[in-house]
Parts: C-alpha cells; structure tokens; sequence
C-alpha cells in the first residue's frame, strides 16, 4: 500500500479505524491481541508531558520491541499485583500530520476513564498520541505509537497500557 | 508505652513477642497535624531537590514539605535557598509553577516582589498615590521577607529544614546514611526525569513498605521469577543508631535458581512459566565494585534513595492528608553515562515508578491496609518477623527496620494522642 494514493478521507477513515481498533483491545481487555496492531520492532512510550516538555528521557513506559509489549502483559496477567479497574478510551481530533509512500504520521487526543470495583468512574489519564503508522504484513500497524500524557501525576498505578 | 521488648498477652493467651502499632495513627486527623507541626516542621531534615534540577542562577523549584509549599532557589552567587512559598502580606502562594528560571520572585495577588533569597524587594503603593493610602510609616521592609528555612546539602541532595535546633545534616542522616549517599551520588548526576504517583493511603504505610524486606520478595513476583530480590539473597537490613533511618541492600549474584526454587516452593512469588521475550529489559551492566545490585535507603522523614539493578533515583513523599501522599520518583543517571547506559537505564525505567513492573504493587499494599483499618482505631497491627526488635540483621526475613521507625515516631509523637 502507498499511503500517497489515497485520498485524505480514505488515509483518515483507515487511520481512525485503527485507533478505534486499538482502544477497543484495551477497553475490552483483551490485551493478549493489542501487540498485534505493533510492528515487530516497534517503539512504544507512555511519558509525561512534564519530562517529554523537557526533553528528559524517562517514561512510565517504555517498549523498543513488540516482545516487550508481550512480555508487559504476561507481566500484567501472571505477575502484577493491581487492583480490578475498567478503562475507556475516548479518541477525538484524530488527524494525519504528515504522510509519505510507506508511512502515516498521525496525532490524537485520549481520554482515559478508569470505573473502580465500586462503580466509581474518574478521569484517569489525558493526554495525545503520537503515531508513526505503517502497512507490514497485510494490515495497518503501530511503528511508533507515544502517549505523552497531561496527568503527570498517575492514580496509584498504570498497569493496562494508555 | 508500647516496645519491641515486652511481650503481649492476650487475655486467656501466653504472651507473644512483637510490636504492635495502632492503627489510629494512619487515620487520624490530630496526630497528622501533629506531624506536621512536630516531623515535617521540625526538628528533621526533609529532602527538596537534587541540586542537578535548579543548575543554573535563577533556577528554582516548588516543592512541599509534608504539606507544606516551598521554593527551592539558585541565586546569583550559586547558594541554595528555601523560603516558604507563602507571601509575607496575605499568604498567597508566590510561586505557583512547578519549575523555571526568574532574577526575582513576585506575588502575583498584589505584586509583593522578594529576591532569590525571600528578601522582599519592594511593593507597588509604598508611599500612597498622590499623598493618599500607602504603607504606616513605621512599615519595615526587613521584617516581611519570605520565611527562610535551613538550607544543606550533601553529594548534590538538597536538605532543608524549618528547625534552629536540628543537629546539621551529616549528624543528622548519620554513617549509615551518609555511607549510602556517599557511595550512590560518587560522582556528578544527571537528571533522566520524573514521575509521580498519587496514592490512597497514609504517609507512613509507605515508610513501613520500604523498611520492609520480608515483603520484597512476596509481593513483587517479578523481582523473585527474575531474580532482582530474593529473600534468599546475599543481604542485610541496617538501622541507624535512633532508628529513623534504614538501608536494606541485596547481591542478586547470589542467586542460586534451584535452591531459591525450593525456598519459594508452593508460593506465587517465583513463576518458573514466566520467562521474557524480550530479555533486553534486565540486560544492564555491574555498576558497583562491592557487588551490591539493590538498595532502598529510607531517610526520615521524606525520601527514599534507591538503587535497584540500574536504576537510580530519589523518591520523595509529599503528604496530602490522614489518607493520601503523593510519591515524587526523581530518576538520575551519572553526568559520564555513555549512550548504551542512558539506554539501559529508560529502559530498566519499566521496573519502578507508576507502571513499574516490580513497584506498581507498592501502592496497592499501601491502599489495601488503608481500606481495611477504617473506623477500627484502637485495633493494632503485628509485627515481629526476625524477632520482633530494631536490630540489624543479615539476612532479609526481618521487619527490624520498621520498628527501629516506630520507636522514633514513637519519641516523637507517641501513640497515644490524649498526651
């Protein structure tokens, strides 16, 4: 696929049907498929906006490979020790900002709301993506995906990706 | 007065060793005042910032104090300051961002302005306009500068403290301490960056939690299964001579992965069926000639210091209430870091803070304990894994170090708050 020969409604509708995608994987936990929507070697960062401001390197977290993003889940289902939590991740302002034959750079902003076991529901993290998007064995995926979130300070803990 | 030494009887039970701490003290609204008045200002040391965060002239950084708001300043002629971020006329916040860099400080309710130092400059009306209003005549400018606090500082770590009767800072954190800083902060840091958690519990849940080896091992599967800690681990557990202040250390090249597997036999904690796939995350480099590859250096009040494989940082505790801290992890490398360790220290970033995968649990044993002691004050906690008493030991199964911080609370503020 060359990104170049589609219309912007066309690279829009498939950039925006891959967010939604993303967000659905999460939203409906099923966590073992969202490496999937990654390159194999990908990178993968959640970072708060007031070290990403900075320039400073550190990130809540941060993957180079897709087998770091498996490993984050084995780590999450086998390991982690966290609390029950829903999330919802509202997209909106998707917009492709630059594009060439092979890959799609786009920006979004997210909301994620986060339901505790008692039914309360609060905004958990508020942020943007930063994509890097690419067409690599027979779909669209995430070369590059970076959440720099607002929320520098985290509730309690971040254990399902942003 | 409760101690380590006295055995407990239960009615109809034989007494049992251990020390036992009420749980009032991580509800109620009293003793957290006290704490404030007595701990946080007074006669401590509370940690504010690396020096690497405020480099230059101007510099400066708002931080807190328990609860209560600080600047942290460079002036003109490089000296640390701290003054209390509270104007001197109707105590509105001065500084109201988290960092920057200005030659001056000005309120912005009335444009009160104090230099670097919280001398206050000058304000606008002194004299009254066209003969009218301005300040009483005997308005002395000297005398409504910011509050000054003690400044000290150690390897590059920022001290400060709102007491005149504080011994100075190295007597204060004491060898064992200064040992630790000594050897973490040997040469000059840079800063890699921040991150902050906001937890729903007491500030001294967490103070237990990092003196508290017996835990490492149970609740963070991923440090056992990849051998970061273990309790089997070469290691010790050392408190300073008033107790306040603690350092566990471990040699993860101590590991021995077919005893420790019989030592975690039938527990959770060490998952043979988890291995990584993307090894990269461990890769890290022996940075230490003594070997020594975890440290949680826990000075009181305020911070904790860690070292674990190669991650670096200062983890600052800023108290928001009987039930909730915010946790302020400052990450830091060394200034001669070549690229392939900047790499490996972001990425070994993955293990601690927020979303680390060994620390995460931190604030849900915190918040489990603070949910479930609601409403049931006169009740106690039990505590007497290693014997029950503030020694050190050489081994890791041992809860010394938290009641070596509980008989120093206990001088402090005590446990009964009618005294």
């Amino acid at each position: 696929m060359n990104f170049r020969t589609l219309t912007a409604a066309e690279l829009h509708y498939e950039i925006s049907a891959l967010q939604v995608e993303y967000a659905d994987l999460l939203d409906d936990d099923r966590l073992e498929d969202w490496p999937e929507l990654f390159t194999e070697t990908c990178l993968y960062q959640v970072i708060a906006r007031e070290n990403a401001d900075r320039g400073l390197g550190v990130a809540a977290i941060f993957c180079t490979s897709r087998a770091m993003l498996v490993d984050r889940v084995v780590s999450l289902r086998r390991a982690n020790i966290y609390p029950l939590r829903h999330h919802r991740h509202i997209l909106s302002a998707v917009r492709v900002t630059a594009v060439a034959d092979d890959l799609v750079q786009a920006q979004s902003s997210y909301l994620v709301l986060q339901t505790r076991a008692d039914g309360a529901t609060e905004i958990y993290n508020a942020g943007k993506y930063l994509d890097h998007i690419v067409f690599a064995y027979g779909r669209l995926r995430f070369s590059r995906k970076i959440a720099i979130f607002d929320t520098n300070r985290v509730d309690t803990l971040m254990v399902t990706p942003i | 007065m409760e101690s380590a030494e006295i055995t407990i009887g239960v009615e109809g039970l034989a007494p049992e060793t251990g020390y036992r701490v009420p749980y009032r003290v991580f509800t109620d609204p009293e003793i957290y005042q006290r704490e404030q008045r007595e701990i946080f200002r007074g006669a401590t040391w509370n940690f504010v910032a690396l020096e690497v965060e405020i480099p230059n002239p101007g510099d400066f950084k708002s931080t807190f104090i328990g609860e209560t708001p600080v600047i942290v300043t460079r002036d003109g002629d490089g000296t640390i300051n701290v003054v209390l971020n509270r104007c001197a006329h109707r105590g509105a916040l001065v500084c109201r961002q988290p960092r920057g860099n200005a030659a001056s400080l000005e309120c912005v309710y009335h444009q009160w302005s104090y230099d670097l130092k919280g001398n206050l400059l000058g304000l606008p009306f002194r004299r009254g306009m066209r003969g009218q209003g301005g300040m009483p005549a005997d308005f002395d400018i000297s005398r409504h500068g910011l509050d000054r606090l003690r400044v000290e500082t150690i390897c590059g770590l920022v001290f400060a403290s709102f007491s005149d009767k504080v011994e100075p800072l190295r007597l204060y954190l004491g060898p064992l301490a200064v040992g630790h800083i000594e050897r973490l902060f040997n040469r000059p840091i840079k800063l890699l960056g921040d991150q902050r958690q906001y937890i729903h519990g007491n500030w001294k849940l967490y103070a237990e939690n990092v003196r508290d080896p017996y835990h490492a091992s149970l609740l963070h599967l991923f440090h056992t299964t990849f051998g970061l800690y273990r309790a089997t681990q070469q290691g010790a557990s050392r408190i300073d001579a008033t107790g306040r202040h603690s350092a566990l250390h471990s040699v993860a090249s101590s590991n021995n992965d077919a005893a420790d597997k019989s030592a975690y036999a039938g527990m959770r904690s060490f998952d043979t069926g988890f291995s990584l796939q993307d090894p990269s995350l461990l890769a890290g480099r022996k940075e230490f000639v003594d070997g020594i590859t975890l440290v949680i250096l826990a000075l009181f009040p305020n911070l904790v210091v860690q070292q674990i494989a190669n991650t670096l940082a200062v983890r600052q505790i800023v108290t928001h209430g009987t039930d909730a801290f915010e946790l302020v992890w400052t990450h830091f490398g060394y200034a001669d870091d070549d690229s392939d360790m900047d790499q490996i220290r972001l990425k070994q970033a993955n293990l601690i803070g927020p979303a680390g995968l060994i620390s995460m649990e931190d604030g849900e044993a915190v918040e489990i304990v603070q949910a479930a002691i609601k409403g049931d004050s006169e009740r106690r906690s039990f505590i007497a894994m290693g014997g029950g008493q503030a020694v050190d030991s050489d081994h890791l199964v041992t809860e010394g170090a938290i009641i070596g911080f509980w008989q120093n609370y206990e001088r402090i503020i005590g446990f009964d708050p009618t005294k």
